[in-house]
């Protein structure tokens, strides 16, 4: 009986090699709309929670514990089986983008946060009194600054995303994960399929975990 | 012009400032001095409304910025701020603190604003750390920067929160110098200090604060020769004393 690496195998799947390519296309298409998507909160509930007002804060706040303290998977079932319920039915590429993007901007949003409350107070209130509103403060003043310590963690956030866009293989999301997996149950050549995948998504992340890194190293030195 | 009409301010149970009347006018150098937690530095905060007071009004040029939806930011760009801790943003150069708020909120065009923003650097004698950063600065220099950068916005009142409280001693001498050639102009001045030789040098008048009141107040001849009020007497005793030790 053949080894779960026989060449035979390997042939297959470069017979097939355009399944690969159109999935890592589809990750890298998903990804870097969900990305956009989990910068956006981020910045908007990180912001939100160092705000006076009590109640933005608490908002804020909901988002953040609700999104971390429940698993990935349910969030993007919710958006795929119980929306339909109420009438919204979306694609499962915007499932995927909405999914992943609400998923990270809570990290995001912690980073963010953690960025800004780094800042001295009296960053704000100089701001203030030369007559800045709250968000041109922030713009302007406080997430330039707050970048230096929250870029890092966003960064590595940004590598769990590409990551976590292969649980849209569970909604046929037509992502790398997806047709690799589909590839692999209808050949059942696993291994090949898996080893390849599992590199593909390497190729991307680890270039960013590396920046990330370096970036953790430079604010070290500056510190 | 300021007017505080029957301010008070609570941070919690802490009482810190008891129905407090006061009209700085225009032009006016205006000294406050007292012990530390007399509530002085909450004073000059509630004029430009970094404190809400939690009860009465203050007017400034004819606003009432404690009023609601009182237009406080566009009050604010008349209403320039020195800060103890300098406060310069430290991702900026030095041209570019001065800058920013000129460009953004009062919608100066560039140019204008560095010309403008040199010639307040030159005045505080810092021309040539206008692309410095505000780290590669001494306290002194910053918080001269930081009070050309309150000029830049041409506000008709400079407000100074214990400006040279944070500094080494040899550094002290540099930032009244400033303020001194600013007092010979027009603009409205408040300080909060404890330099007796600033107020007695520039004031029209000097406040003594403590336990949130306005306990005293004078010219400053008749505040340093005669004070009348004896926690006003004890204060500047242990001051004066201090300063010649």
């Amino acid at each position: 009986m053949p080894g779960p690496f026989a060449a035979f195998k390997w042939a297959a799947l470069g017979r097939d090699w355009t399944v690969f390519a159109g999935g890592f296309a589809h990750t890298i298409l998903v990804s870097f709309l969900a990305l956009v998507l989990a910068l956006l909160l981020g910045i908007i509930f990180g912001v939100l929670a160092s705000s006076k007002q009590k109640g933005f804060r608490t908002i804020s706040r909901i988002y953040v514990e609700i999104i971390q303290n429940t698993p990935l998977v349910i969030q993007v079932f919710f958006l795929y089986h119980a929306l339909p319920h109420l009438g919204i039915l979306l694609p499962t590429f915007t499932v995927g983008v909405l999914g992943v993007g609400v998923y990270h901007g809570a990290y995001m949003s912690e980073a963010v946060r953690a960025g800004v409350e780094a800042i001295p107070r009296g960053q704000l209130e100089a701001a203030y009194s030369q007559g800045f509103k709250f968000w041109s403060a922030m713009r302007y003043i406080i997430l330039p600054q707050a970048k230096r310590l929250a870029v890092p963690t966003m960064t590595n956030q940004a590598v769990s995303l590409i990551k976590n866009t292969s649980v849209l293989a569970m909604i046929a999301g037509g992502e790398l994960m997806y047709h690799a997996d589909s590839w692999a149950s209808n050949s059942l050549y696993y291994g090949p399929a898996y080893i390849v995948t599992g590199i593909l998504y390497l190729v991307i992340c680890m270039p960013l975990a590396l920046y990330a890194r370096r970036l953790e190293e430079q604010m070290e030195v500056q510190a | 012009m300021i007017r505080m009409i029957g301010v008070h301010k609570h941070f919690g149970a802490n009482h810190v400032l008891k129905d407090i009347n006061l009209t700085v006018k225009a032009g006016e150098k205006l000294v406050v001095i007292g012990p530390s937690g007399s509530g002085k530095s909450t004073l000059i905060r509630c004029m430009n409304l970094l404190e809400t007071p939690s009860a009465g009004q203050i007017i400034v040029g004819g606003v009432d910025i404690t009023a609601p939806k009182a237009p406080v930011e566009k009050v604010r760009e008349g209403l320039a701020m020195v800060f103890q801790q300098f406060n310069l943003y430290p991702h900026k150069t030095v041209l570019e603190n001065l800058t920013l708020a000129p460009t953004i909120i009062k919608k100066v065009p560039k140019r204008e604003a560095e010309k403008t923003g040199m010639e307040f650097l030159a005045r505080v004698g810092l021309v040539d750390k206008a692309n410095a950063y505000p780290a590669q600065l001494s306290g002194g220099q910053q918080q001269r920067v930081a009070i050309a950068r309150a000029l830049n916005m041409k506000p008709e009142i400079m407000l100074f929160d214990e400006p040279t409280s944070a500094l080494d001693p040899e550094m002290i001498q540099e930032v009244l110098d400033v303020m001194v050639d600013l007092a010979k102009g027009g603009i409205t001045m408040v300080v909060v200090t404890h330099e007796m030789g600033f107020a007695r040098q520039v004031a029209d008048r000097v406040i003594f604060m403590d336990g949130g009141q306005i306990i005293e107040q004078g010219n400053p001849e008749h505040f340093f020769v005669n004070p009348e009020h004896a926690r006003t007497k004890s204060f500047l005793g242990k001051i004066l004393r201090a300063s010649n030790t």
